[in-house]
């Protein structure tokens, strides 16, 4: 009965943020065209034979951005700005007195987005194959549902941390400041303008700890073919959610307690 | 007698904006660890691609930081006035207060893409500075008067291309009325300006002088500060600038030719 209820909340949820979305068909549309920097990236890496030196093949190299731009078109996240525009509106109060974490809205959001934004992603890549007919590849049906497995982690590492920050609105007003902060490391550490393997030693001794290499890194490494430590990689980003995840509760029900609606 | 006019109105804008926006103090110095961390980012990126190899499209990494300088002092000034007042079009005409903008005495191009100041962008010009002081002494460039010049010129030259980009993006909002995920497009593709252009192959080489012209943007500029660049490029850059003025007007003033009001 109660799983019953909360599978129709969910499918209620996906379904209003689903059709909101296809609103925006023309808005996503954008957005995904401007995810190609990792194109822009390959065009240098292989112009001026620089994967020579990181013993990266041009055909492996270019798969490995192609899935650097699907990973990264799925594990896009703006939480913060949602969640900054509706708290200096007033929105949050309504959503609160729901019996329903505003969150899961926001995540229903994401999801929503992402489906809409898949056939965009699609023909991106189309145009691709066809400048680069020597990269198509077909990666076996077991590395494909663990490479959209550890995207979809990546998804969930990212939504985690950016709604950490979020909370922080609770206390700043503008909390997507210190987003644009956070967002430095993970365009230059997460493997999207380059992949970690050709970061120089004094990075890569410490970078496998940190967050970032399992954003883009690892997923598009595993989808692509490239060597990488699949359980490894795929219990890395367990854990950071297992981490990340009580210290969202815990800053969340903190953020509540300080929260005074507008006006009060 | 006009001129003076406008100057005292943009005092006055100056004055309202910098009152606002310092009201959010921690917002700047954030803005500036994000200023830093984001240029120390694609140092970073730029040693990976010359850990291996010495020159990239024919540049030294010693002259590949040049362009890093000048892209930062630009997207300073896209960060200090372009990107706050022309995100603002877009409000303008969405909410219809287009209408009360073009009922003041003034010129309404003026008022709109002068209104706003947001100061932490100054931080990323100084940056930019210092960088371009450190280039100029480690290229061994020597400072002398037409070597000013001609620098200042180009430098000018790119920001009208920049600026006119920017406005000409921001005035297709009184047709699509959210244009906001097309600044981010030409955002992404601004990007590329961070890297010598030669480094792209022929195709996007192209591309980028002729439908985006960042070539004209940074790598000009960057050139003359190393004393390389041709006579005809700068003229051509000039002639450029000045068409895309001209351009980025005209259409300003067909464009509002379209304005309906928010509820005719």
């Amino acid at each position: 009965m109660r799983s019953n209820l909360i599978n129709r909340k969910i499918l209620t949820l996906l379904k209003v943020q689903y059709s909101n979305m296809l609103e925006y068909r023309v808005e996503i549309a954008l957005w995904a065209i401007s995810g190609i920097i990792p194109f822009f990236m390959l065009n240098i890496w292989t112009n001026n034979n620089l994967n020579e030196s990181i013993n990266i093949s041009d055909v492996m190299l270019s798969r490995y951005f192609l899935c650097a731009f699907f990973v990264r078109q799925f594990s896009v996240v703006w939480v913060v700005f949602s969640f900054e525009e509706d708290s200096l509106m007033g929105k949050v109060s309504p959503y609160l007195i729901q019996p329903l974490n505003p969150f899961f809205r926001y995540f229903a959001q994401h999801l929503a987005e992402q489906i809409t934004r898949f056939p965009f992603a699609l023909i991106i890549a189309f145009f691709f194959f066809i400048f680069n007919q020597e990269s198509i590849w077909i990666p076996n049906l077991g590395i494909l549902i663990l490479s959209i497995v550890s995207t979809f982690l990546s998804f969930m590492i990212q939504f985690l941390m950016q709604s950490i920050i979020a909370c922080l609105c609770f206390w700043t007003e503008k909390a997507s400041s210190i987003e644009r902060l956070l967002f430095i490391p993970t365009l230059f550490l997460s493997g999207l303008l380059a992949p970690v393997v050709s970061f120089p030693t004094y990075v890569k001794s410490w970078i496998y700890l940190t967050p970032f290499p399992y954003l883009i890194d690892f997923p598009a490494n595993l989808l692509s073919g490239n060597e990488t430590n699949i359980s490894g990689g795929l219990s890395m980003q367990v854990l950071w959610i297992f981490l990340l995840f009580p210290l969202f509760k815990k800053i969340w029900s903190e953020g509540t307690k300080k929260y005074t609606a507008m006006g009060s | 007698m006009n001129l003076r006019k406008y100057l005292i109105v943009y005092k006055k804008f100056l004055h309202t904006s910098l009152a606002s926006e310092l009201e959010y103090k921690t917002n700047i110095l954030i803005d500036l660890i994000t200023a830093i961390l984001s240029l120390l980012g694609s140092i970073f990126l730029l040693s990976i691609f010359f850990q291996n190899n010495g020159y990239i499209g024919g540049w030294k990494f010693e002259q590949a930081l040049i362009i890093q300088s000048i892209y930062t002092i630009l997207n300073g000034i896209t960060n200090t006035w372009f990107n706050p007042n022309l995100t603002e079009i877009v409000k303008h005409i969405r909410e219809g207060t287009l209408d009360y903008v073009l009922l003041k005495p003034i010129d309404s191009q003026f008022f709109i893409s002068l209104k706003k100041i947001n100061p932490s962008g100054f931080l990323e010009i100084m940056l930019g500075f210092l960088l371009s002081f450190f280039c100029i002494s480690i290229n061994q460039i020597n400072l002398n008067f037409s070597f000013l010049t001609l620098s200042l010129i180009t430098i000018i030259c790119s920001i009208c291309i920049l600026y006119s980009l920017w406005f000409f993006i921001s005035t297709t909002t009184i047709w699509f009325v959210k244009t906001w995920n097309a600044i981010e497009v030409l955002r992404s593709f601004l990007y590329i300006g961070r890297f010598p252009l030669n480094s792209f192959s022929f195709s996007l080489r192209i591309f980028f002088s002729v439908f985006i012209p960042i070539a004209f943007i940074t790598t000009i500029p960057s050139e003359v500060f190393l004393g390389i660049s041709q006579l005809w490029k700068i003229l051509l850059e000039i002639i450029v600038a000045t068409v895309f003025l001209i351009t980025s007007r005209k259409f300003w003033l067909f464009a509002l030719r379209f304005y309906s009001s928010a509820s005719s």
